[in-house]
């Protein structure tokens, strides 16, 4: 973990940068969502091959969390709610 | 993460464990289950069910402004003049939306219906408000359907498609309640191995373990 500078720096990340930044859905590891199932999950709720969504799984895993989708903001809810209702562990932010 | 053991350990109180869920034809999934069996299960859905706020049985809820403090899931003020008319949290309801906006304090309800921003408690309130009615309902009905297709008295269980997505789902909301509850972290084996044999969490954990089980073979099913 870092800590915030105590100056931030104005002049470049005005508004006009943000429209450009892309949301993201993050899934963090937890003790108890089974490995198969986060897997499972993965496939269906956005379709990727088994390959993919299980190196997701072990990015997460391993890693700690992994971005799993990418888009607009409102896009990032919509996944984050999915997850949610499978149990998983999701939270969107800004790409940086 | 963790993966469930290929079988359940010898002597955990299963004597009418069947092997787990197999594929069915069309999409679906089916399993035998012990009396006991799927009285713990139903036990342990039910409690989620009640953790949610949602009823067991019926849909319709009559008035419980004055029913005292029951379940009602958050400290809402009691001064809300009761006029006969929906107050506003019932026309919200009625939409979807809700006033929670908060994290719940109970964390096994917290696990449930996690905060959808990590960094910004403001825009997680407000996707709270627009998504965690329909992340309750959806929950219950998910348990609702377990409870609507397992015997109480267990015995075969052929599930749907859809029906065996709605245990899939509920098993693991079971799972991440009683593991909040039983505190399980990535070391939980360890923890259980050590604990004594009058150890009261004992019975949970085996509940965890093999309920880890039985979504691992859920997951099998579907997967075909």
């Amino acid at each position: 973990m870092s800590v915030a500078p105590a100056e931030v720096e104005q002049s470049q990340t005005s508004e006009q940068a943000v429209p450009d930044m892309p949301w993201v859905t993050i899934v963090w590891n937890d003790p108890v969502n089974l490995m198969s199932y986060v897997t499972y999950v993965f496939q269906k709720v956005f379709g990727y091959a088994k390959p993919k969504a299980e190196k997701l799984m072990l990015d997460v895993h391993h890693k700690g969390k992994a971005v799993v989708s990418s888009g607009a903001r409102e896009a990032m809810e919509r996944d984050a709610e999915t997850l949610h209702g499978y149990g998983l562990w999701a939270t969107i932010s800004h790409d940086s | 993460m963790t993966s469930a053991e290929p079988e359940p350990e010898e002597g955990v109180n299963l004597p009418e464990l069947l092997g787990g869920f197999r594929p069915s034809r069309g999409g679906g999934a089916t399993a035998r289950f012990g009396a006991v069996q799927a009285a713990n299960i139903r036990y342990l859905v039910g409690q989620v069910v009640e953790l949610l706020g949602g009823d067991t049985l019926d849909e319709e809820k009559p008035d419980d402004r004055t029913a005292g403090p029951r379940d009602r899931p958050s400290e809402k003020t009691p001064d809300a003049p009761d006029d006969g008319l929906p107050s506003a949290d019932d026309l919200a309801a009625m939409i979807g939306l809700t006033e929670n906006h908060e994290l719940p304090s109970d964390p096994a309800l917290a696990r449930l219906l996690p905060d959808a921003y990590s960094d910004d408690p403001e825009a997680s309130g407000e996707f709270r408000r627009y998504t965690e009615q329909g992340l309750r309902s959806g929950k219950v009905a998910a348990a609702r359907t377990v409870l609507a297709t397992l015997p109480p008295k267990g015995g075969r269980v052929r599930l749907s498609g859809p029906e065996a997505q709605a245990w899939l789902r509920a098993l693991n909301d079971v799972r991440l309640a009683l593991g909040v509850r039983l505190e399980v972290t990535e070391d939980f084996d360890e923890l259980v191995a050590r604990m004594s044999p009058d150890d009261p969490r004992l019975a949970y954990a085996d509940m965890y373990h093999w309920l880890g089980y039985l979504q691992e073979t859920l997951v099998g099913a579907l997967s075909r």
